[in-house]
């Protein structure tokens, strides 16, 4: 099958993708830089924020969207065998999403958007930033709706056949998008653009956190989903074995999708809007959500033992050095497993319904999600990009030694920048401020983790940098490379799956129940009862 | 289909310590009272100089007759008010908090007085504070240019000092 334009599709997302990346690296390096306040010249509080700001819409928005939108649609033409439908449509989407981004970029970069990329009202930003970012969110809606129409097609033609893994995580991920999605567009759509336009004078502050929060966590899962498609149905192959139980990554897949969207309200543990009774339900669902996660850590872990005592490792550990640790795709998961665990006692305690309060809002919040998030989900992007680009560029990867040394620098980055916030944020530093002065004595001891974290970020920029350098040096070479995506063969080939492994249609009722049982009230509740919203305030 | 035996008892491990943590959370909840802050109590945010409970002069601690003492105070950008305030240690606390403005996010660091204050909403927490001494408040969510220079101080004395304190106001006022 000629997949050319499948190939072009899906690099020009790629590029979109690990350019807002490396521009966001950047900021990032400037950020750790400023608030450390030891260097005078740079201060600049409207700076910062603005910079905050796009960092965020940067790598949370744009980095991952793109990435997803990219590696799906090469999935499903490579996993499927089908050509990527109606691709004007798919083109349309691109263009939408970017227009988005280029719109909502204007006032982000001349500060006229520093409320951050959780919105905040009501911190008002400019219009323009709203509307774009809806457009970077309906420009994914095209995405989803490939995705869905390729997988019945699919199905269609292979009755009963059970759909290939890839192909049904990306299509869970993408129904996952569009229930969670629906939260913020809601909260934009209704409350942001038209107070924003001038046409209703106040906010619900309240409501619109709520609806935030519907979308607040799932969309972490929607960022982690390619990760994990690449944890099952690339890097064993990769590593030189088969995959563990191809039934058991579906049903993590499904108890992904289905359990991470009606749990949003762990990010309202704090908040005075919401009872506590509705919280608690919340936490018990948020705790559901770590059944998938550990299965994932079982089933990839065996399945690296198994290559790894294929490639001849002997003894209890002997198969962790019999590795193919030189395989940027297998090293990123191994890094990125190592910060999943590392973050994942954190994220124990902020789940923890009353232990939050310790840690709430401070420094120890962003600790732990740029080691989750910009450490084992973003490490997976690079791992799967240093495999994507030659078969999508025709080029042979570019040093991979070099790609090797990227990996290990970012892993090393991260640690080194991570550790220092969660303390900070265990000594009480408040998150996301633009200075660490607070004329106390408690407050002095803040800043040798502050200097800690400048060299944590210098080794990240590096990093980035190095991950543009050889995708870029990979594009332009004048050698050629043919290959194909290979997906990992489970041990025990899959027969008789049972209709609800392989279809989502009985998931998306339930999911329809459990979303009305989580949020139908607390939505309800602002109409309600008296509310009272807030006027405009400039940032 | 086809799942490993070693699957299924790593599925029961998982289950087993996913089961452990919601126990734990909810035998403290349920069982010794130990929840997120939540009291969903809405006030117009404009109108708070107006309002009974928040207008300035109400503003600060005020002991209860069964010896408990509630705290009110307003967040505004780029303060906490009153900006001064003293407190007893080892009594039990209930802080109201109410924003003038925009969104912000109180605690004390290394203790569990932390809340989101939300226009709109009266954002409630009890606790108690164990040790005499100087207390920075933290505004810890981003609410504009000034938020890292939101911060006051407080001041927890003893209790018995705190009844020596309150006898002499009382004796001023007298
Ligand atoms: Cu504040």
């Amino acid at each position: 099958m000629d997949n050319s334009v499948e190939k072009k599709l899906a690099l020009t997302h790629f590029w979109v993708a690990f350019g807002a990346f490396g521009l966001a690296a950047v900021m990032g390096l400037y950020q750790v830089i400023e608030r450390s306040g030891f260097f005078g010249f740079l201060e600049s509080r409207e700076v910062y924020y603005a910079s905050v700001s796009t960092h965020g819409v940067l790598m949370g928005f744009v980095l991952t969207t793109f990435f997803i939108m990219g590696f799906g649609y090469y999935v499903a033409t490579s996993s499927l065998k089908l050509p990527v439908w109606n691709k004007t449509f798919a083109w349309t989407g691109f263009g939408v999403a970017l227009a988005g981004v280029v719109m909502a970029a204007l006032p982000l970069l001349f500060g006229q958007a520093s409320v951050l990329f959780t919105f905040y009202p009501p911190l008002k930003a400019h219009p323009l930033f709203y509307i774009g970012a809806t457009l970077l969110v309906v420009g994914s809606w095209f995405w989803c709706v490939s995705m869905i129409v390729m997988y019945m097609q699919w199905k269609k033609a292979n009755p009963g056949v059970p759909v290939p893994l890839a192909m049904f995580a990306t299509t869970g991920n993408a129904i996952l998008w569009l229930w969670t999605s629906a939260g913020v567009a809601a909260e934009v759509l209704f409350q942001l653009i038209p107070w924003a336009l001038g046409w209703i004078d106040t906010i619900d502050a309240g409501l619109a956190r709520t609806l935030f929060a519907w979308t607040l966590h799932p969309i972490v899962y929607f960022w982690l989903i390619p990760s994990y498609t690449a944890f099952y149905c690339l890097v064993p192959k990769q590593a030189g074995g088969f995959l563990f139980s191809d039934e058991m990554a579906r049903a993590a897949f499904i108890l992904l999708v289905v359990f991470s969207l009606p749990i949003g309200f762990h990010h309202l543990y704090m908040d005075p809007e919401q009872g506590h009774g509705w919280k608690l339900l919340h936490a018990v669902g948020t705790f559901v959500v770590t059944l998938p996660t550990f299965i994932t850590g079982f089933t990839v872990i065996a399945s690296l033992e198994i290559a790894g005592r294929l490639n001849g490792g002997k003894g209890l550990f002997g198969w962790i050095a019999a590795l193919p640790w030189s395989n940027p795709l297998v090293l990123a998961l191994i890094l990125g497993l190592l910060m999943l665990i590392f973050g994942g006692f954190g994220g124990l305690i902020n789940a923890s319904y009353a232990m939050n309060a310790m840690v709430h809002n401070t420094a120890w919040i962003s600790g732990h999600f740029h080691l989750i998030f910009g450490g084992t989900t973003v490490i997976m992007y690079f791992g799967i990009a240093y495999y994507f680009w030659p078969v999508l560029s025709g080029k042979p990867l570019y040093c991979p030694s070099l790609a090797i040394a990227q990996l290990w620098s970012w892993f090393i980055g991260m640690i080194i920048m991570t550790t220092p916030w969660h303390i900070l944020g265990l000594l009480g530093q408040p998150r996301r401020i633009d200075s660490v002065h607070y004329n106390n004595l408690l407050t002095l001891s803040w800043e040798p983790y502050e200097v800690t974290m400048i060299f944590g970020g210098l080794i990240l920029l590096g990093s980035a940098g190095l991950l543009v350098y050889i995708l870029y040096k990979t594009q332009i070479s004048q050698e050629s490379y043919q290959g194909e995506i290979e997906y990992a063969e489970p041990i025990h080939a899959v027969k008789d799956l049972p209709n609800y492994l392989n279809s989502f249609g009985l998931w998306n009722a339930i999911i329809a129940v459990f979303m009305l049982i989580a949020f139908g009230y607390p939505i309800l509740q602002f109409f309600l009862m008296e509310t009272f919203g807030s006027g405009r305030w400039g940032v | 289909m086809h799942i490993d035996q070693l699957e299924k008892r790593w599925a029961g491990i998982a289950l087993g310590i996913a089961g452990f943590f919601v126990a734990v959370i909810l035998g403290s909840a349920l069982f010794h009272g130990i929840h997120a802050p939540s009291n969903v109590e809405t006030i117009d945010s404009a109108k708070l100089h107006l309002s009974e409970e928040f207008a300035e002069d109400k503003l600060g601690a005020s002991t209860n007759p069964d010896g408990s003492v509630t705290v009110r105070m307003v967040a505004g950008r780029y303060g906490f008010y009153p900006k001064t305030l003293t407190l007893p240690a080892e009594t039990k606390l209930t802080f109201r908090w109410v924003s003038l403005d925009v969104i912000h996010g109180v605690h004390i660091p290394m203790t569990n007085m932390s809340t989101m204050i939300v226009p709109g909403y009266v954002a409630q927490v009890q606790t108690e504070l164990h040790h005499a001494g100087d207390y920075p408040l933290l505004c810890n969510e981003y609410c504009g240019m000034g938020h890292a220079h939101m911060w006051s101080n407080i001041k927890v004395v003893s209790k018995a000092q705190w009844e020596a304190l309150n006898k002499q106001r009382g004796a001023n006022h007298g």
